[in-house]
């Protein structure tokens, strides 16, 4: 029995509730995420958009419990999954829940999968350490999981080691290996970045269809906003460990209403367009051993006023599911889109 | 900006790594073809996008047209000279005239180097360049150039984020005023908000300077934007060579096509209806490419005389540039109808 | 609001000041690997102590005279009558077998011990570093040749060889050089082949393809970019060597083919001692502490810097 069972009513499948994550250095306390929540419904795509150093993987580890700590600590906050709250659970608990519940799969499949083991041997053992099963059933489902993310002549190919396969193939063995126990919520930090951009279609279309099988909530961690724009059904852009913009993925894209977002949209060339100026967000993404004091994004913003240097705008709630954590919203809405 | 005359004729250029076998005595037992007969022009003032996915060949064009490989055959001439044969004396006053920016700007400045003595070699290298005396002036300008402060001329390269670093390599590049830069990848390594900088960035210096640029990179909305023509490889060749507007909105080749539909538009609307080609597995390896049209293995258009008969690349009947297939056909796969 | 947007593309120089990822380097002295690595160093009181321990010594070897008023290569202050007498006034460590200064004689000994350690780090740095440079960039024969021969010269018994060398060579008249010579032809392989790692890892690197691509010859390649990187783990075993070098002098000079007499060296003193060590144990364990001591003080001075040089070793 897991130690999570059932839903309460209107409780969404996963939910990060004002999480906070530090890590502790020599140089000082690097805020790392301050105050995210988001929450993942079953069937549905969470895309957590943001740039290096945003937070936006620090809490996909925080969600898995793969932080180290120390280092790294988390102060406040609540990390739910069916309504009960993660952080609060024994080590055994916990244990049972992610990898089983909730898995996830990294941009570099070639340093997670290991390199002295057969990827069959890799896969079965998902099923022999949390399933109980023989060696021998295990290996024919390790085979049916290896057909069903679509490695050709699986068969044959389930005694190779990982460095035997592509870039594109080991990233659908891990896949594989993330959804062998079945899991509710599918976490994927960057799964397609160092792939080729037709390999990188074929993993997402892989992704979409298991999600369209098994109604798993998916959340993808990513830099790409097209990525994004293909897949998602809602958005919540990151910056200096704060969600500055939440909203469904058609909103976002026609208007957004934070100036971080809108810059974003506005500095990426597209190839369906030709000829259009690039608007290049001035400045560096701030040190989050430093953060500016207001607002993370003021000494970077066109719209800054006085008070973005003073206060920290909250997460306005511009729509029933909109949010968006500018003082001046509404000016970055009404903009000249 | 006004293209000038021929500055670069690359013609029937073949680089192929021996594959040997045996530690005493080496036998040849075969060859990487990475470069395998590319020909084209680039003239003064022109971009060159030069796209494909990894090991197509672009990185190995890269260092033979900057004579760091000497080419198998074939002939890389600038200004009418030949940089592949040429030696010594001649080859570094030629190096005056081709230089490069590189992908990572983490590992492509010395680290225990100054700023000012990194933008400074190339005329401690070319001491006829700049006499002593007006260096550190000229490096102070190049730094005003690449929009970073002439005043950090003593600081070392890791006190600058990602995005300044990669300014510190293109003022290099610029030092001795060549006519042609080989740009390898140059924004892939930085940060979303970041590459609008440097983009931006070095068009500016192309319409200051009159540079032409070689672009190489896998981001076919980057090199849509700054090029202006496009050559595609895939296994070592060009599978089609034109102008920007004719490769993405008229691709003739399946492969172009492919590659165009599996880039993610950073637009949601009419995701559902967007034409996607997804191409089955993996390239082939390029040290045994298949008989008459590479692309032919994992082509859907691909007949007998595909695998007997190598297209050339030329321009075929419907269409109004270069491509190399037996069946060309412009498509247009990029924009929604 | 539009109005507050900027106006096309943004190139200027970026009005956001460079970024203070290290607070401390506000002060803006140019932070090069070294300065850093200084900064690091004088917090570490492992360093501390052995740079002091290293600087007493070096006083010691250079102005012996300052600690001790005896002249102990005058045998006029030795009495053979007060052979092995313990600690008095005057005397604090009391006398050796033949009645002469035990402190005297321990405080003259560290000359020879930091020469013989110093001069053979050196030349075995010097010899190693280069052709370690020289391999590592080559490559090809030229690494093949320098490598196998390096192979050979792991392949000897240290102590053997030294051995070898210094009973060959005993009557040369070379002094303690005979021993920096030998200590030096069977030291220099691990320096080798520590640089010509660290070459082999820079080369690779994009900043000496960025060179190629410049024009830049064999040598600026090499002592302009492979050369600095790849010389702070060459500095690191080079400090941790010396200690061993003063060791293995103390070994040579026991076995009778270091330091001769009358020259003094804590080698020496301990193979003097060593005969009489059970009724009088004092004239062994002076030195014998002072060498134990010195070597450390090297080893731990090569740990701190490795530590602060490389913090990835750690």
């Amino acid at each position: 029995m897991l130690p999570v069972e059932g839903g309460l009513g209107n409780e969404p499948l996963l939910a990060v509730d004002n999480l906070h994550v530090e890590f502790h250095t020599r140089a000082g306390i690097v805020r790392a995420v301050n105050g995210v929540s988001y929450t993942v419904d079953p069937g549905e795509t969470l895309a957590v958009l943001g740039e290096s150093g945003s937070g936006k993987s620090v809490t996909a580890q925080a969600i898995m419990g793969i932080l180290d700590m120390p280092p790294a600590s988390i102060p406040k906050g609540e990390i739910r999954f069916k309504g009960t709250d993660m952080l609060k659970l024994s080590e055994e608990a916990r244990t049972q829940v992610r990898g089983q519940r909730i898995a996830m799969i990294f941009q570099d499949a070639l340093s997670a999968l290991n390199p002295v083991f057969t990827v069959g041997w890799q896969i079965s053992e998902m099923f022999r350490v949390h399933r109980g099963m023989s060696k021998g059933d295990a290996m024919k489902k390790a085979v049916e999981l290896m057909d069903r993310v679509r490695i050709p002549a699986a068969r044959q190919r389930v005694n190779d080691y990982p460095h035997q396969f592509s870039g594109g193939m080991r990233q659908r063995i891990m896949i594989a290996m993330s959804i062998a126990l079945d899991p509710e919520v599918l976490i994927a930090d960057e799964p397609t970045t160092a792939l080729d951009v037709t390999v990188q279609a074929q993993i997402m279309e892989l992704l979409a269809e298991l999600q369209r099988e098994s109604q798993m909530g998916l959340i993808l961690i990513t830099h790409d906003l097209g990525v994004v724009a293909d897949v998602a059904d809602k958005i919540a852009v990151m910056y200096a460990g704060r969600i500055v913009e939440n909203a469904p993925v058609h909103d976002i894209y026609r208007a957004p209403a934070h100036p971080y977002t809108k810059g974003l949209l506005e500095s990426i060339p597209r190839v369906d367009q030709k000829g259009q100026d690039l608007y290049a967000i001035k400045g560096l993404p701030p040190n989050l051993l430093e953060l500016p004091s207001g607002c993370s994004f003021n000494p970077r913003c066109p719209y800054r006023q006085g008070n973005c240097e003073t206060d920290v705008p909250p997460l306005h709630q511009i729509s029933g599911t909109r949010g968006s954590a500018c003082h001046y919203w509404r000016e970055v809405l009404d903009g000249d889109r | 900006m006004a293209i000038g005359e021929k500055i670069l004729e690359v013609r029937d250029l073949v680089k192929h790594f021996p594959l040997t076998q045996g530690i005493l005595f080496k036998r040849q037992i075969g060859a990487i073809k990475a470069v395998d007969g590319v020909s084209f022009d680039l003239h003064k003032g022109e971009t060159l996008g030069i796209v494909g996915e990894s090991g197509c060949g672009k990185s190995t064009l890269a260092k033979v047209l900057m004579a760091l490989e000497r080419p198998t055959s074939g002939s890389v001439m600038i200004n009418g000279r030949d940089i592949g044969r040429a030696r010594g004396a001649e080859l570094k006053r030629m190096r005056r005239n081709i230089q490069m920016v590189m992908q990572d700007p983490y590992t492509s400045l010395n680290p225990r180097m100054t700023v000012g003595d990194i933008i400074g070699e190339p005329y401690e290298i070319h001491t006829e360049v700049a006499p002593k005396g007006d260096r550190r002036t000229k490096v102070q300008e190049l730094l005003e150039v690449v929009g970073l402060n002439p005043d950090h001329i003593n600081r070392y390269p890791h006190q600058f984020s990602g995005g300044q670093r990669q300014r510190i390599g293109i003022a290099r590049g610029l030092a001795l005023q060549p006519e042609i830069i080989v740009c390898d990848e140059p924004v892939s390594a930085l940060d979303v908000s970041i590459q609008a900088q440097v983009i931006n960035l070095l068009e500016r210096l192309q319409n200051e300077f009159g540079l032409a640029y070689i672009f190489i990179a896998h981001d076919l909305s980057v090199v849509r934007h700054i090029s202006d023509r496009v050559g595609v490889m895939y296994l070592g060749k060009y599978v089609e060579l034109g102008k920007d507007t004719e490769i993405y909105d008229r691709p003739a080749h399946p492969y172009t096509q492919a590659l165009l539909s599996a880039v993610p538009v950073p637009d949601p609307e009419g995701r559902e209806q967007r034409e996607r080609i997804i191409l089955q597995g993996d390239p082939p390896s390029p040290a045994n490419p298949p008989s008459g049209c590479r692309f032919r293995t994992r082509c859907w258009k691909a007949q007998e005389i595909c695998a007997e008969e190598e297209p050339l690349l030329q321009i075929r009947p419907g269409t109004g540039h270069e491509s190399a297939c037996h069946f060309a056909e412009t498509h247009d796969v990029v924009h929604v109808n | 609001m539009s109005d507050i947007r900027p106006g096309g593309p943004v190139i200027a120089p970026e009005e956001t000041p460079v970024p203070k990822p290290q607070k401390k380097e506000k002060a803006a002295k140019p932070a090069s690997l070294w300065s850093d690595a200084w900064h690091d160093l004088r917090r570490r009181p492992i360093f501390i102590i052995s740079l002091c321990i290293i600087a007493v010594l070096a006083l010691m070897a250079l102005w012996p005279s300052l600690f001790s008023s005896v002249d102990p290569f005058n045998a006029r202050t030795c009495e053979l009558a007060t052979a092995r007498q313990g600690p008095s006034t005057g005397h604090p460590f009391g006398r050796d077998n033949l009645g002469c200064d035990l402190y005297a004689r321990t405080i003259y000994g560290a000359a020879n011990s930091l020469v013989i350690g110093i001069s053979t780090t050196v030349f075995a740095a010097l010899i190693g570093g280069l052709m370690g440079l020289i391999a590592g960039f080559f490559g090809g024969g030229v690494d093949s040749v320098a490598s196998r021969i390096t192979e050979i010269f792991f392949a000897i018994p240290s102590i053997l060889g030294a051995l070898l060398i210094g009973s060959t060579f005993r009557d040369s008249g070379w002094g303690i050089w005979l021993v920096v010579a030998a200590l030096t032809i069977l030291g220099w392989p691990m320096t080798f082949r520590i640089m010509r790692a660290a070459v082999i890892t820079a080369k690779s690197q994009d900043f000496v393809v960025a060179a190629r691509a410049l024009g830049a010859g064999p040598v600026r390649i090499m002592f302009r970019h492979l050369l600095p990187n790849a010389l702070a783990p060459v500095i690191v075993v080079a400090t941790i060597n010396l200690g061993g070098f003063i060791a293995a002098e103390a070994a040579l000079s026991y076995l009778g083919v270091g330091v001769q007499p009358p020259e003094i060296s804590w080698g020496l003193m301990i193979a003097d001692a060593q005969r009489r060590f059970l009724e009088a144990p004092l004239p062994l364990i002076f030195p014998a502490v002072f060498l134990s001591i010195t070597v450390l003080a090297f080893i731990m001075l090569g740990d701190a810097v490795r530590d602060a040089l490389d913090p990835k070793l750690r």
